[in-house]
C-alpha cells in the first residue's frame, strides 16, 4: 500500500466573481505521486495550493504532511510558509527581476550547493543563461527557471499553480515532458493545478476534480475524462478519503 | 562669499540631510506595514502619515510649538527629566521637518511596494527566507526608483520648508535660520540683492534634484528592458 504523504481537510470562504462560496476539500496524496487538481477558474484550486503552502490561512480543518502537523484549527497550529518543506511555482513565475538565473538558484538553495545547482541548470537547459536576468528570458525559459528555483531547496512537495497556462501549445508540450522528467529525477511529491484536460491526462496519475469548492470527482485521468462517454464505467464521486475532522469515510 | 549666507546654506543642507536619513530609516518599515498589513485600523495611520500634505504648515508648527513648550506636558517632561528644550532649537526644527516630510518618503516607498507583484514576497517565503531577508534581498532592490524618488523629494522639500521652521525655530541666525526663511527676511529688510541670491540657490537646487530623479529613473527603465 502506498504511504500517504499529504493528508488534509481544509475549509475556507471563497470570494469569486460569481459570488461567495466555500472551499471544503479532503485530499490524501501518496508519497512521490504526481497529482493534479482540475477545475474551472474560481473553483478554489489556487486557494487550495496557497493553503498548503501556508500563504493563506484556512478557517478550519487540518494539514498533515508525513506525520507532521502543518495546520490544525483545533490545536491552533499554523506553521509559517518558511518552515513548510515545499517548492512553489507561481502562475506568473514570480521570478526576482534583480537576480540573474544563477543568483535565483543560489538564493533558493539553503546550503548554496554549487554541484546541485549545476545539475538543475543542466536538467532545465539553463546553463548558457546563467548570467541573464528574467527580463531577458523567453516565456519557456522563465517557466524552466521557476521550476528549477522551486527545486533548488530540495523540497519534499512541489506545488505548481497552472505553470504552463501562459505558453503556446508547442512550448507547453515540451515543458510538460520536462515536468515529468523533473518529477522522476528529483522525487518530489507533486501537486499540479490545471484547467487543461490534455495537460492533466498527460502529466498526472491521479486527478481531483474541484467544482464550487468541493471535490466532485477523483480518479485516474482516463477514467475521469472518459466517464461521460458511452460504455465507460463512471468515475468515483465525492470525497473518498477518511477525514478525522468530519468523520466522512472512503467510498 | 558672505559668512551669514554660507552659514544659512549649511544649516539648510544639514537639516535636509538629517531629515532624509531619519525618514529613510523610518519610512521603509512604515511603508512596508502600510502596504502589506491586513490590520483594519491601518487607514488611520495612513491618514495621519498623509496629514502634512493637506495641513497648513503653520498649524503643524503651532501644535509642535505647544508640545515643545516647557509649560505643557511633553515639553515640561523633557525639560524636567532631561533638561532638553526643543522650541527654537535645531533639534526642534529637525523633529518638525521629519514629521512634515513623512508623506514624501513613506508614500514614495509605499507606491514602490504596491507596484511589485505580491507573488515576489510569497515566492521568497516559500523558498524559506525570513521577512528581513525578503525585504533586503528581494523587495528593496526591486523598488530602487521609488527609494530614490523618496530620498530626493524629501531632501528637496526639506530645503524649501518655511512655515513649520518659522513657527518652531523662530528664524535665529546661525541656529535655526534656513535659506527659505532668509529670502523672506531679506525682502522684509528691502535687501533684494541678498534675497535674490537665496532664491536663485533654492530655484537651481530644486531643479537639479528633480532633473536627477527623472534622468536616473529613465535610465533605470531602459536598463530594465535590456
Amino acid at each position: 500500500m502506498e504511504k500517504v504523504l499529504i493528508d488534509l481537510h481544509v475549509k475556507k470562504k471563497l470570494h469569486t466573481n460569481e459570488g461567495e462560496g466555500e472551499l471544503d476539500v479532503c485530499i490524501n496524496i501518496p508519497e512521490q505521486a504526481l497529482v493534479t487538481v482540475f477545475g474551472k477558474s474560481g473553483a478554489g484550486k489556487t486557494t487550495l495550493l496557497r493553503i498548503i503552502a501556508g500563504l493563506i490561512k484556512p478557517e478550519g480543518g487540518f494539514i498533515k504532511v508525513g506525520g507532521q502537523t502543518w495546520y490544525d484549527s483545533g490545536a491552533n497550529i499554523n506553521i509559517k510558509p518558511q518552515l513548510r518543506d515545499i517548492g512553489f511555482v507561481f502562475q506568473d513565475y514570480a521570478l526576482f527581476p534583480n537576480m540573474t538565473v544563477k543568483e535565483q538558484l543560489l538564493y533558493a538553495s539553503p546550503l548554496k550547493e554549487h554541484k546541485y545547482i549545476s545539475e538543475l541548470l543542466d536538467v532545465f537547459h539553463l546553463k548558457g543563461l546563467c548570467e541573464r536576468k528574467p527580463g531577458k528570458l523567453s516565456g519557456g525559459q522563465q517557466q524552466r527557471l521557476a521550476v528549477a528555483r522551486a527545486l533548488a531547496r530540495k523540497p519534499r512537495i512541489l506545488l505548481l499553480d497552472e505553470p504552463l497556462s501562459a505558453l503556446d501549445s508547442e512550448m507547453r508540450l515540451a515543458l510538460q515532458e520536462e515536468i515529468i522528467q523533473a518529477h522522476t529525477n528529483f522525487n518530489a511529491t507533486t501537486l499540479l493545478v490545471s484547467h487543461d484536460v490534455y495537460e492533466v491526462s498527460r502529466l498526472s496519475n491521479y486527478v481531483y476534480v474541484i467544482d464550487n469548492g468541493r471535490i466532485s470527482k477523483q480518479g485516474k485521468p482516463g477514467d475521469i475524462f472518459n466517464s461521460a462517454m458511452p460504455g465507460r464505467p463512471p468515475a468515483d464521486e465525492g470525497p473518498n478519503c477518511y477525514c478525522s475532522v468530519c468523520g466522512s469515510l472512503r467510498q | 562669499m558672505d559668512e551669514a549666507f554660507l552659514q544659512t546654506f549649511w544649516i539648510s543642507i544639514k537639516l535636509a540631510s538629517l531629515t532624509t536619513l531619519i525618514l529613510f530609516c523610518i519610512g521603509i518599515p512604515l511603508a512596508y506595514f502600510l502596504t502589506y498589513s491586513t490590520f483594519r485600523s491601518k487607514v488611520v495611520l495612513q491618514a495621519l502619515v498623509s496629514m502634512p500634505l493637506v495641513l497648513p504648515p503653520s498649524v503643524l508648527g503651532f501644535y509642535l510649538l505647544l508640545a515643545f513648550s516647557p509649560n505643557y506636558l511633553f515639553g515640561g517632561w523633557l525639560n524636567n527629566w532631561f533638561g532638553i528644550r526643543l522650541a527654537f532649537s535645531f533639534a526642534g526644527i529637525l523633529i518638525g521637518s521629519v514629521i512634515f516630510n513623512l508623506p514624501f518618503m513613506v508614500n514614495s516607498i509605499q507606491t514602490g511596494f504596491s507596484n511589485l507583484p505580491a507573488s515576489l514576497k510569497d515566492a521568497s517565503y516559500t523558498l524559506g527566507k525570513s521577512r528581513t531577508t525578503t525585504i533586503s534581498k528581494v523587495l528593496l532592490p526591486n523598488i530602487k526608483p521609488a527609494l530614490l524618488t523618496g530620498i530626493c523629494l524629501t531632501f528637496a522639500h526639506s530645503i524649501g520648508e518655511f512655515g513649520v521652521i518659522l513657527m518652531i525655530g523662530g528664524n535665529i541666525p546661525g541656529k535655526t535660520r534656513v535659506a527659505s526663511l532668509a529670502v523672506y527676511d531679506e525682502v522684509q529688510a528691502l535687501n533684494f540683492g541678498m534675497a535674490g541670491k537665496y532664491a536663485m540657490f533654492l530655484f537651481l537646487f530644486s531643479f537639479i534634484i528633480l532633473l536627477f530623479i527623472y534622468s536616473v529613473n529613465r535610465e533605470y527603465q531602459k536598463w530594465k528592458r535590456f
